[in-house]
């Protein structure tokens, strides 16, 4: 079994203290003592100057690593259209592929993915994967988990990046599963050690309040989902070249899960996770009549409305537009945060946010503290009155 | 129906504190809690039970106190709950969390429908649910915001997508991932409550559940934490004061001069 020691090179200094996530580490007698609450993740130990830490983890058998090669992207679609995220994670796949000295692919199911298949390498694919199926139409977390692993097996990647949306999100995982391999959720910035050939994954954690880098050391293909918004897509190039190739799949046809409708009932001003802004209502709009000059707002910007947690249970406006915690994670270029006071549970799901402008009538609310941009005031008066000024400057 | 509810422990997030001198999180006397979206998977199947008859058993992982938490889902209305617990579980990933749970869950005998939480406060992973539904083989729908019927064998649901919903059905046994707006939790009643404070809550060990010792706790995990690091969020603040409408042209200003996208 893997365990974790301090030898006697520890001086209490405390360093590792910082580092655990679970507070397991004391310090007692100018010595580190590791509590029972300690889940061998491992953090602390590069937090250490003085080598005190002994960790041993059994190596479990090392596959042949060296048979993975390329960085992939699963292609997200819907009713033929990829996915931002895709072209997204395409841009950073071209910078990780050129730090590995090899190549990007993307890996697209669906149905009539001519189109598609050509955008993917005017974005930087140098490889589609196509599987191009009636059966894949919609998008279905069995058969689509079913193919996908298929062609892993067949072509071996070493790196599978895939957009953190709700479908990326549930395919992810069952793909991974499958696979045997590990998997790091919603990931924020990608890194490569070269020498290693391994990625590094940092992402969120707590809310936003720690952040951890990931590696996945003995397993291949290392997979990752990244949130959508934080990476760069690449200029399109229609004189790009790239290879489409048809992997010889079994496209099941037994897939027992069904998706018998798809509604789409929201509207743009809904569409968070894609919104390059966000206009959010919190309790302090005062009665649900002023969120108007919220969507006023919004309106004029091209933006979708956002809400806090109080105003979704309030029955003000309904729970997909909910930011936070047990709501949306968004990161849009600029966030406006009207009424809302700052709770950690709100911050956690916009603070990674480009610029957040709050506007609040209480001077001393939370809020102030992340925002770069605050205006104190009443929002019935300042609403109106920046929905005027945008009109006429940028209508 | 036999129904199993997958709950984690997480720390109380809303007292999650940072201590400003070391840019650390605050941990002691942070109470632990269910996680929030356990809850709602914890009511969903109690309704189910309610409706139609069966029996919920709530299923976690993890130290030998997240009995106490355990025992609060029995007063919330779970029938019965299993805790995993053993030393060697210890580091656990996803991966291995979804193995060592699908080796409970085979160990309980016939299952229906497996409730998880859309993710846990703590990882925010959203793994462990599609995860688990892959180790037992079986399909899975996460997000799902409202069960329309489970009738004859098959559940029919809806997930919660950007820009909508879907509906989707499955035959059972399968795993949904809930999120918040599928039902508002009750709160316990005094019988659950004494129900609860009589409940015994077996632990089974890595032995009792059979586990490949290679793919259990950290030595099965795939995934490391290499580093860990505290964001910091340096904002430079700037208060914009004025009567509404000059704030109003100050901000515009500044938005105009940043080079933002402001329109379509």
């Amino acid at each position: 079994m893997a365990s974790i020691k301090i030898t006697d090179q520890c001086t209490g200094c405390k360093l590792c203290l910082k580092s655990c996530p679970f507070g397991a580490i004391v310090v007692e007698d100018k010595k580190a003592r590791i509590l029972d609450t300690c889940t061998l993740c491992g953090a602390c130990v590069s937090s250490c100057k003085f080598e005190a830490i002994d960790f041993t983890k059994e190596e479990s058998q090392a596959a042949d690593l060296s048979a993975y090669h390329g960085v992939w992207v699963f292609a997200e679609q819907k009713d033929g259209k990829v996915a931002n995220v895709a072209f997204e994670l395409l841009g950073e796949g071209t910078r990780l592929a050129a730090k590995l000295d090899t190549k990007v692919s993307a890996v697209l199911l669906g149905e009539g993915m001519e189109s598609a298949s050509k955008e993917l390498i005017t974005h930087g694919a140098d490889t589609v994967y196509v599987v191009d199926d009636p059966k894949l139409r919609q998008y279905n977390d069995e058969s689509y988990a079913d193919i996908f692993v298929q062609v892993v097996k067949a072509y071996k990647p070493e790196i599978i990046l895939i957009g953190a949306t709700t479908y990326g999100r549930s395919l992810a995982p069952r793909v991974a599963s499958v696979l045997n391999t590990g998997l790091t959720a919603d990931c924020t910035g990608l890194e490569i050690d070269t020498q290693k050939r391994e990625l590094l994954q940092t992402r969120p954690a707590f809310g936003g309040n720690l952040m951890a880098t990931i590696i996945c050391p003995n397993h291949r293909p290392q997979m990752a989902s990244v949130r959508p918004k934080v990476m760069k897509a690449l200029e399109p190039d229609e004189t790009r070249q790239g290879e489409i190739i048809v992997p010889d799949v079994n496209i099941p046809t037994d897939t027992v899960t069904k998706v018998l409708e798809v509604v789409n009932s929201l509207t743009e001003k809904v569409n968070l996770a894609e919104a390059d802004i966000i206009v959010a209502a919190g309790r302090g709009i005062g009665k649900p009549e002023n969120l108007r000059y919220v969507e006023e707002l919004a309106d004029v910007l091209g933006a979708a409305v956002g809400a806090s947690r109080a105003v979704v249970d309030a029955g003000w406006i309904e729970y997909s537009h909910q930011v936070g915690q047990t709501g949306k994670t968004v990161g849009p270029k600029i966030y406006i945060a009207c009424g809302i006071s700052g709770a950690v549970q709100h911050l956690a799901g916009m603070s990674s946010s480009d610029i957040i402008i709050a506007i609040n009538k209480n001077p001393d609310a939370p809020i102030f503290k992340l925002a770069n941009i605050g205006l104190v005031g009443d929002l019935v008066e300042i609403l109106p009155a920046l929905t005027k000024e945008f009109k006429q400057r940028i209508g | 129906m036999n129904i199993v509810v997958c709950v984690k422990q997480v720390p109380a997030t809303t007292e999650v504190k940072m201590n400003k001198e070391t840019n650390t999180i605050i941990r002691e006397g942070i109470e632990a809690i269910i996680n929030p979206f356990d809850t709602y998977a914890i009511e969903e199947g109690v309704r189910i039970k309610e409706q139609g008859g069966g029996k919920v058993t709530v299923i976690s992982m993890g130290i030998p106190k997240v009995a106490d938490l355990l025992r609060e889902t029995i007063a919330l209305g779970a029938d019965e709950a299993v805790l995993l617990s053993d030393k060697a579980f210890a580091g656990a990933d996803t991966l291995a969390t979804a193995y060592t749970l699908s080796l409970g869950i085979k160990k309980m005998g016939p299952v229906d429908l497996i409730i998880c939480g859309k993710q846990a406060t703590d990882g925010d992973t959203a793994q462990v649910g599609p995860s688990l539904a892959a180790k037992l083989g079986i399909p899975h729908t996460t997000y799902v915001r409202k069960i329309e019927e489970i009738r004859e064998g098959t559940i029919r649901c809806q997930r919660l997508t950007e820009d909508g919903y879907e509906v989707i059905e499955m035959p059972l046994p399968a795993v949904i991932t809930v999120v918040k707006e599928i039902n508002e939790p009750r709160i316990p009643s005094f019988k659950g409550l004494m129900k609860a404070k009589k409940a015994e809550i077996p632990v089974w060990t890595a032995d009792e559940i059979a586990a490949d010792e290679s793919l259990i706790g950290l030595k099965g995990s795939p995934t490391w934490v290499v580093s860990t690091f505290v964001p910091q969020h340096n904002v430079n603040s700037e208060m914009i004061e004025g009567k509404p409408e000059e704030q109003a042209k100050i901000l515009v200003d500044k938005l105009l001069s940043l080079q933002l996208p402001l329109s379509k």
